[in-house]
């Protein structure tokens, strides 16, 4: 890839974990943004980015509505809302009908991240237990960008990034220790 | 090569957008463009259309299209009591207040199919309110409005619905306010003798009264930053001094140019007009 402009991590059961390894060794300087959409409870809204920012050097923060993308900063889809990104740059909230039973749903990120960044964006799926994700990665694919799973014998629940590998050309299946060091080298 | 690339381009939902401004008046060039052209190629692929200038052309030509059209590109989706935190300060902090005038004016903009009206109507009859207060709820869809003015939702619904009501502070048994029928909850008309369903447009419609509490939850959201803005003044305008103005949970005054005049309540979306 010429230059990685944005990476949008996508995860579900079982990938809370994987990030809470993976943050602690990212670069403190990433030249892109990373977004991370999660399943998770309504509720515990503030819960995860303080979690989150407890390991990592990086700014994690909860996405505001119509907030613009900035390199070094890592994003966390509020709970119960769609995480889209604008052509401008920009995230927007949509509370439209659940997808693949799920709001957020890492479809609509993936699917709207790659008509933004075209060939210029990475997306990871990580661990869990049902099919999100999938659709957003072949979208991914579509568009000429990078597309990662969490190497499935390594998921806490391999359904997910295995529904990928079977569905969708998949560039690299990682390991658990192999994912910081990739996401460094794809910062300039 | 690029098989599964969405049907259709940013410029083709420009297009769409301009010809509903043209020949119907609605406006959806503030709207936010990923959320609509997501919705616009969701519709496109239910309704198996042909090409592009097929659907083009039934959108301009067919009004019962058109409607199905307005419908399915704006979001109707909301639940009785959503965000449970939020009544339980209606309920026991802005009500009360608003309950020591001689009658109380609340503007529901953007309603939807009505959960929320009668999520309101519910805690007004608890707080004996009432019968002194008059809520108009709107929305830019005649259809949902319709949907709404029944006041029956889904029976399925309702357990969640009920767990939502005791979160936000209520006490009764909550399936006292409705009649079980087949697959729909129907609910008392008492709940909505007190309500007003009428279709106002926020981005083309004027101010049309004064209020004491005016609630938009989730419909700034689809909006573009200069629309937002001008909805807000809209607000502003129609919104009493002391009163208060509700917006969704990742919604904000906060960087706009009516934020000095308002005061926000600790915690929830809530502000009140200081000024």
């Amino acid at each position: 890839m010429e230059k990685c402009k944005a990476l949008v991590i996508g995860g579900s059961a079982g990938s809370l974990d994987v990030l809470l390894k993976v943050l602690p060794n990212l670069s403190n300087s990433l030249s892109f943004p990373v977004i991370i959409v999660v399943h998770r409870k309504h509720g515990a809204d503030s819960l995860l980015p303080d979690l989150l920012s407890g390991k990592t050097k990086l700014v994690v923060k909860e996405v505001d509505e119509k907030e613009p993308l900035v390199a070094g900063t890592i994003y966390v889809a509020p709970s119960d809302y769609h995480l889209l990104i604008e052509q401008d740059q920009t995230f927007s909230l949509d509370y439209s009908e659940k997808v693949n039973y799920s709001r957020p749903a890492i479809d609509v990120t993936f699917q709207t991240a790659a008509e933004v960044y075209g060939d210029k964006l990475a997306c990871l799926l990580l661990s869990g237990s049902n099919a999100d994700g999938v659709n957003g990665l072949k979208t991914v694919k579509d568009y000429g960008g990078i597309t990662l799973i969490q190497d499935p014998l390594t998921a806490q629940v391999a359904y997910m990034p295995a529904q990928a590998a079977l569905h969708v050309d998949i560039d690299y299946a990682l390991k658990i220790e192999d994912m910081a060091p990739f996401i460094n080298l794809l910062s300039e | 090569m690029l098989l599964d690339l969405p049907v259709i381009s940013e410029e083709q939902v420009e297009i769409l957008l301009s010809d509903l401004l043209e020949h119907y008046g609605y406006d959806f060039t503030g709207y936010s463009k990923a959320s609509i052209k997501r919705r616009v190629l969701r519709l496109y692929m239910l309704d198996k259309a042909v090409s592009f200038a097929e659907f083009r052309f039934k959108i301009i030509n067919d009004q019962v299209y058109f409607k199905r059209f307005v419908e399915q590109i704006t979001v109707n989706v909301t639940e009785m009591f959503r965000d449970p935190g939020f009544f339980k300060t209606l309920r026991n902090e802005v009500l009360p207040k608003l309950g020591t005038y001689p009658f109380i004016r609340i503007w529901l903009a953007g309603c939807s199919t009505g959960e929320e009206a009668f999520s309101m109507s519910i805690i007004l009859k608890e707080l004996n309110l009432l019968h002194k207060s008059l809520i108009y709820a709107t929305d830019l869809n005649p259809t949902v409005l319709e949907k709404a003015a029944q006041g029956m939702f889904s029976l399925s619904q309702m357990k969640q619905y009920s767990e939502n009501y005791i979160l936000s502070g209520g006490t009764k048994d909550f399936s006292s306010y409705y009649t079980a029928k087949y697959s729909l909850a129907k609910f008392d008309e008492e709940l909505k003798h007190k309500i007003i369903f009428s279709t106002h447009n926020l981005v083309s419609d004027h101010s049309f009264n004064e209020f004491q509490l005016i609630l938009c939850r989730n419909v700034l959201i689809y909006f573009d930053r200069d629309l937002q803005q001008k909805v807000l003044n809209l607000f502003d305008e129609s919104l009493e001094d002391l009163g208060y103005l509700a917006l969704g949970t990742k919604e904000t005054l906060d960087f706009t140019s009516v934020a000095k005049k308002y005061k926000r309540l600790p915690l929830e979306k809530i502000w009140r007009k200081v000024s």
